[in-house]
């Protein structure tokens, strides 16, 4: 059903009696059935805010773990430089940003512009997903340095493949564009994918403040 | 999509449409929300008589004081795999199940909102069963950390191995969350966004309020389990010490995790059976369900409420006092709204012209018995009571009425409510009604006994015990036997029915409801020409009102 119909949708309204059929129009019964851009979008959303709790689990255990360690951080390590992880941040912010306007440009049929923003928020990402790995490269610690050392490369971690997940989707996307006709039907896919990466981008952020700023 | 299908435009008769499916659909990687409904149920099913058979074995070591049947660790495998497979193999499956087949036709929907994605989340259950059933086959056997998996017991590894029966446990619970997960977000989005026209929410049937409270619970607790899983699964294999208080770790961090799923899980069991006695009393009491809104948003008042009662699992590890304080003040609260449902089914059967078919005996024998586990959880709420019964028996009783005197009652009583319907075939009443009793009897039996083995200190997961403790001991076995015995009935009866039972009309019980308006079985995209148009409220028994302004044109 399409959002133009404004007859029934979804039988929020309630039909208190047969006369009010009359004014149903019975052709538009058949279509009711299936929004399946709608449906795969509200299902996706769902699916996000799953997801969050286990972030907001992993949070909450580093927390604790911070609040009540009594050696935190593991022999020799003084913290954590902020500096490289800071500038890795505003580049994924940022894309966030970028991402909006690949939206906006595939909305308005600019295939190309759509193509060259979406390309942008991919080397963005990679960006940031290189840095993490140089980070990674040069730490003193590991997975196994206490909790300090657990906690930091599972929050990362699990964040880092979220990252990774988020461009391979890009690269789908931006792929499926070449395909003739292909966004012409509904572009769930790209939506979706933005969506998600707005999302990798808040859990960033609360990550970012969790680990570095509050050392 | 009705090719195979009669065309029919005539007044509603009694017509029997070919079954949408032949035996060998159910092998099959199909689609249609019914045969994943059926699919769910049977694998299930055949996962409860395994998770039964470990029962036997531990009623039948416990039936002498001395450790004599079986070796020790074999017996901590047994209790570990008990719980996890009737849980994670049994209960939720066949909940899944009997939500996928009853949803969509009972809210007006021709299938679920993404029925391949409900395919896969089927898929899996073999799967991860499989896993679960083989690591019984590799060094060391199944893992015997019981089913909570407590660190730091549940990191020990004894053989070393990395692939060991605890690694193997944590990879299926892991797999059988994803899966749950893929089914709430279908679940959940098919409720939103599926509904027929005219169906309001306060036109769903109670039950599809109690699917959608209980999926709502899957999809906020199950990433913090799947999060504690992931930091033990790290501390088992590459040394992490998430959990290790010797280097700084918090055992009791994974108990906040476990539980603040593992509590609310026993909502998601009981919502749904909660549902199945909403519907099940309305048409054997032939009265309208009492208080049918409030019925219905109670419901979601516990989904709240269990996400707040987790630590009561935690009164004796180390909490401190004003947490208990608050954790039982929060547990007690849910005596309210689950009081409010108790008191509406009375009201409901109160004055009707009762009929004892056998889904209205296992709705009444799970109803009482739902009553008593409910005294008990009261007294568990209460940290002096649960301090001095922690880790007993009394608390194994308890959860056993809710398990199997209400949940797995009103499982029993939704198979034979809905089994006309589904099979199209009507079940052998003499075999239920022998089924029923041997199941009530042999339930009772089985776990009254633990609530003075527990108050008198017996504790749990032990393979020996005090002689003072035989007595009871024994009844509980000789019990458990009966319940083993009490699935044979059933088991012929479905399977001898739905091969040979007399055929069954469209609404054999005089139901009201949109799943009682197509034919028995359903059609394949279960209503015919057109979606219902609702244009009542469920449950007009008594009203003489219809409940679509085109019944007509479903069937």
């Amino acid at each position: 059903m399409t959002s133009t119909n404004n007859a029934m949708p979804q039988g929020e309204r309630a039909i208190a009696s047969s006369d009010e059929l009359q004014q149903y129009d019975r052709a538009l019964l058949a279509e009711h059935e299936h929004d399946e851009e709608g449906n795969s979008m509200f299902g996706f959303i769902v699916f996000l805010l799953s997801e969050s709790v286990i972030f907001l689990s992993f949070f909450a255990g580093y927390i604790v773990y911070k609040t009540t360690a009594i050696d935190w951080l593991p022999p020799g390590i003084e913290g954590l430089e902020v500096r490289e992880p800071a500038i890795n941040t505003v580049v994924l912010v940022s894309s966030s940003f970028v991402i909006y306007f690949a939206e906006r440009a595939l909305k308005k049929d600019n295939l190309w512009g759509f193509r060259l923003f979406w390309l942008l928020t991919m080397g963005m990402g990679s960006y940031f997903l290189y840095g993490q790995a140089v980070e990674w490269n040069s730490l003193e610690f590991g997975f196994t340095s206490g909790t300090f050392g657990g906690t930091f490369y599972l929050l990362t971690g699990f964040h880092g493949l979220h990252v990774f997940t988020g461009v391979l989707l890009q690269l789908i996307m931006l792929i499926r564009s070449f395909l003739p006709g292909n966004y012409e039907a509904g572009h769930f896919g790209v939506d979706a994918t933005s969506l998600f990466w707005h999302f990798v981008d808040v859990i960033w952020i609360i990550l970012f403040v969790l680990i570095y700023v509050w050392q | 999509m009705t090719s195979t299908q009669t065309k029919n435009t005539g007044v509603v008769s009694e017509k029997h449409h070919h079954p949408p499916t032949t035996w060998k659909t159910y092998f099959s990687f199909s689609t249609d929300h019914k045969v994943i409904g059926i699919q769910y149920t049977v694998t299930a099913f055949i996962f409860f008589l395994i998770g039964g058979i470990f029962a036997m074995i531990i009623r039948g070591e416990l039936i002498t004081p001395e450790s004599d049947l079986v070796d020790r660790t074999v017996y901590n495998a047994m209790f570990t795999m008990h719980g996890t497979v009737m849980l994670f193999m049994w209960t939720f499956p066949v909940l899944a199940g009997l939500a996928n087949y009853l949803v969509p036709l009972m809210i007006g929907a021709r299938d679920m909102a993404f029925p391949r994605l409900n395919a896969v989340a089927f898929w899996m259950v073999p799967v991860f069963g499989v896993i679960l059933m083989g690591s019984f086959l590799v060094p060391g056997g199944a893992a015997q950390a019981g089913w909570w998996s407590y660190p730091p017991v549940s990191t020990q590894n004894p053989t070393g191995n990395l692939i060991n029966g605890q690694f193997l446990w944590l990879l299926a619970v892991a797999l059988s969350g994803i899966s749950s997960i893929l089914g709430a977000v279908n679940i959940v989005t098919t409720i939103f966004r599926m509904r027929a026209p005219g169906m309001g929410f306060f036109r769903m049937p109670a039950y599809v309020w109690t699917v959608l409270s209980a999926q709502i619970i899957q999809l906020f607790g199950l990433p913090a389990l799947t999060a504690g899983a992931v930091m033990l699964l790290f501390d088992l294999t590459v040394g992490t010490t998430f959990f290790d208080p010797a280097k700084g770790g918090d055992p009791v961090l994974y108990q906040h995790l476990f539980w603040f799923y593992s509590h609310p899980a026993v909502y998601v069991i009981i919502l749904p059976v909660f549902g199945i006695f909403s519907e099940v009393f309305p048409v054997y009491a032939r009265k309208p369900l009492f208080g049918y809104k409030v019925v219905a948003v109670s419901s979601l008042i516990i989904t709240g409420l269990s996400a707040v009662v987790w630590v009561h699992h935690m009164f004796a590890s180390g909490t401190p006092g004003w947490m208990r304080m608050l954790f039982m003040f929060s547990t007690m609260l849910i005596s309210v709204p689950t009081g409010i449902k108790v008191f509406a089914w009375v009201a409901t059967i109160w004055g009707g012209k009762l009929r004892l078919d056998t889904p209205m005996l296992f709705a009444l024998g799970g109803l009482v018995m739902f009553v008593f586990s409910g005294i008990t959880g009261i007294m568990l709420a209460a940290v002096p009571v649960d301090i001095h019964v922690n880790n007993t028996y009394f608390v194994v009783g308890h959860f056993h009425y809710v398990i199997y005197g209400a949940t797995v009652m009103g499982i029993y009583a939704a198979l034979y409510h809905w089994f006309p319907k589904m099979t199209g075939k009507m079940y052998y009443e003499g075999l239920g009604k022998l089924h029923f009793w041997l199941t009530f009897i042999g339930a009772n039996l089985n776990f009254f006994p633990m609530h003075p083995l527990g108050l008198q200190g017996m504790p749990r997961r032990v393979a020996s015990y005090d002689p003072e403790f035989a007595f009871w001991n024994v009844i509980a076995s000789i019990g458990g036997f009966l319940l083993g015995m009490s699935t044979l009935p059933f088991l012929l009866n479905m399977i001898s029915s739905w091969v040979g039972g007399k055929k069954a009309t469209d609404n054999p019980w005089r139901a009201i409801g949109l799943e009682w308006l197509v034919s028995s079985p359903p059609p394949v995209e279960n209503f015919e020409e057109q979606l219902p148009i609702v244009i009542a409220e469920p449950y007009g028994y008594g009203k003489s009102e219809d409940l679509v302004a085109n019944a007509s044109e479903l069937n």
